[in-house]
């Protein structure tokens, strides 16, 4: 088969839609602030409004005012944790009960406020990924403040159970955040009927553009802003509107939805080829995550005896595009925090390669993958220490 | 590909993709000694086998490696280097010499190559002890890091690799830091790095 570029890294980022890039190129001269009062102010916030209420229907929130816009899913996770962090230091609960499997930028955000005092419950999650129930029901107490729960995992995909950890949470009387920048354009998201207080998006992980995503704050659910300034966004974020960007996520947004389980099916299909394929022409290969409670695009697999960033850069020379847990490629000496949370060894988490497939993933990718990936594991198994069955 | 956009140099994108003296399982290569360092636990290991003649002089050379690609292809042109040295001077090769002919690694990557030289070494030693004269090239160009007991980088590897994991077990083995105390920071990073090659069994 002819060498191709093949682009499967799509739980990193996505590209453009072509519609939302055109939609955002037409609008490169409009200007204006959609603060000022002036005719083309008005017209630039009923811009930046008519997005919002496209990214609330994403969401799940029949109030498109109850979200706020910001630079992406990081900021408003951090939001999140800095409005915990103001509402502690007054007194009552402080307690932070997360998972051993968030996004970085969760889990830095959670040790910063485990350094500023504050008592933090990394919780463990089975060996698919799931969180262990029964340590969220004894660690959720009175004193709990915030439990925050990603929606779905951006490594392995596997999807949590978020309305029972929502439960959980309301009936001690704390406040929920899920992060559902991986969730959003691939499953249902449904903040309102969730029942969460807060809930991330980002808008390049849904083929809009990078630098904007959104936080929803559910009304009456304390918010601090992490950026102060003027008056946008009801004083929750400060700093002249993203007008392009929130344009071409609103876009992005409304897109997503169309057609969501159509899509989600079909790329489930390629998914699962992809998934049976390997499994079949590879020897001694592990899958990671849940069988079926997980994230239509995602497939996570561990190669025992191969190092994932070899196997990375050996299937980018073919034109292959993925992404791995090896401790190799992240310049630290850990593996994947996520893979290792759900018991699996670091031998196995260090030659662990993570597929995403997209909009764009065609079968004929599946079969030039399903070509080239097999002599790269052989090879490098031939020269490993470790020797594979 | 346009080696401008590979993350290596093209000499380091040439070894990777066509690695040097790599073992084939097939090829019933015979050798006179082994070294094997680092651990699959921590992402890396490495082996040497070593084919030497009577002078001493390493005839041929095969590796094998649980490792990315920093780590192929500097153990690749390790293996090329060492083809026809004597024992003494493959003994003393630096990772920097390596690095500095695969045209530089990336800072992260630094530490993926040193696997090769230090696997290269157990080879050698292998040897040595094999030949009856263990530990002979030991404290060669070893570097002194507690100058109040004289204790070298080399004498922390052989402890290391003798066992000692922690600070104390490195202090019951070599005395290290036990007069002024000086050299803990730097005793510690080097434990720590050796540990991190030598593994935990």
């Amino acid at each position: 088969m002819e060498r191709r570029i093949v682009y499967m890294d799509y739980n990193a980022t996505t590209p453009l839609h072509p519609l939302v890039r055109d939609a955002m190129a037409a609008d490169l001269g409009v200007f204006a602030n959609a603060s000022s009062m002036h005719e083309a102010g008005r017209a630039a916030k009923a811009r930046v409004d008519a997005a919002r209420a496209e990214v609330a229907k994403l969401a799940g929130v029949p109030n498109p005012d109850e979200l706020v816009f910001t630079s992406g899913g990081s900021e408003s996770n951090n939001t999140v944790f800095a409005t915990m962090f103001h509402l502690g230091r007054k007194g009552g609960r402080r307690k932070i009960v997360t998972t051993a499997i968030e996004h970085p930028c969760v889990i830095n955000a959670a040790s910063w406020l485990r350094d500023e005092g504050f008592p933090v419950v990394f919780l463990p999650v089975d060996a698919s990924g799931r969180v262990d129930m029964e340590a969220a029901e004894r660690e959720i107490d009175g004193d709990t403040l915030l439990v925050s729960v990603m929606s779905a995992n951006n490594e392995i995909g596997t999807v949590e159970d978020i309305p029972a950890l929502c439960r959980m949470a309301k009936a001690k009387g704390a406040l929920f955040h899920t992060d559902a920048t991986q969730s959003a354009g691939k499953v249902p998201v449904e903040a309102a009927a969730w029942g969460v207080d807060y809930l991330t998006l980002s808008a390049h992980k849904i083929y809009g553009p990078k630098g904007v995503g959104a936080l929803y704050v559910r009304k009456g659910a304390p918010i601090e802003p992490l950026i102060r300034g003027g008056h946008q966004e009801h004083g929750h974020r400060a700093g002249t509107y993203n007008n392009i960007g929130i344009l071409g996520f609103g876009l992005a947004a409304r897109l997503a939805l169309e057609d969501l389980e159509g899509r989600a099916a079909r790329i489930r299909v390629m998914r699962n080829r992809l998934r049976d394929g390997i499994v079949e022409r590879v020897p001694d290969v592990r899958v990671n995550g849940h069988a079926t409670e997980v994230l239509p695009n995602t497939l996570n697999v561990s190669f025992p005896g191969a190092e994932g960033e070899a196997i990375l850069l050996y299937l980018d020379l073919e034109g292959v595009q993925v992404s791995t847990g090896s401790a190799c490629a992240s310049g630290s000496l850990e593996p994947s925090h996520v893979l290792l949370a759900t018991g699996v060894g670091p031998e196995l988490a260090h030659g662990s390669i993570r597929f995403s497939l997209g909009s764009l993933t065609t079968n004929e990718d599946i079969d030039y993958v399903l070509e080239v990936l097999p002599p790269i594991i052989k090879r490098l198994r031939r020269m490993s220490t470790v020797s594979v069955a | 590909m346009d080696a401008m956009q590979w993350l290596y140099s093209d000499i380091v994108l040439d070894h990777f993709k066509n690695p040097r003296n790599v073992f084939d399982p097939d090829e019933q290569f015979a050798y006179d000694a082994e070294g094997t360092v680092g651990n699959v636990k921590c992402g890396d290991q490495m082996m040497f086998m070593l084919r030497i003649g009577d002078d001493d002089v390493i005839r041929d050379v095969r590796w094998r490696t649980y490792g990315c690609a920093s780590a192929i292809a500097s153990t690749s042109m390790l293996s090329e280097v060492t083809k026809g040295l004597h024992i003494r001077e493959a003994y003393n090769l630096k990772p920097e010499d390596i690095a500095t002919r695969l045209g530089g690694l990336p800072d992260n990557k630094i530490h993926c190559s040193v696997l090769g030289d230090k696997a290269l070494r157990a080879a050698i030693d292998a040897w040595l002890e094999k030949t009856g004269r263990a530990g002979l090239y030991r404290n060669e160009g070893a570097t002194v890091i507690c100058t109040c007991l004289n204790i070298t980088d080399r004498d922390i590897e052989t402890a290391v690799r003798e066992g000692a994991r922690n600070w104390e077990q490195l202090q019951e083995r070599t005395k290290i830091g036990t007069v002024c105390g000086g050299c803990k920071v730097k005793g510690e990073a080097l434990l720590h790095e050796y540990v991190h090659i030598f593994g935990e069994e």
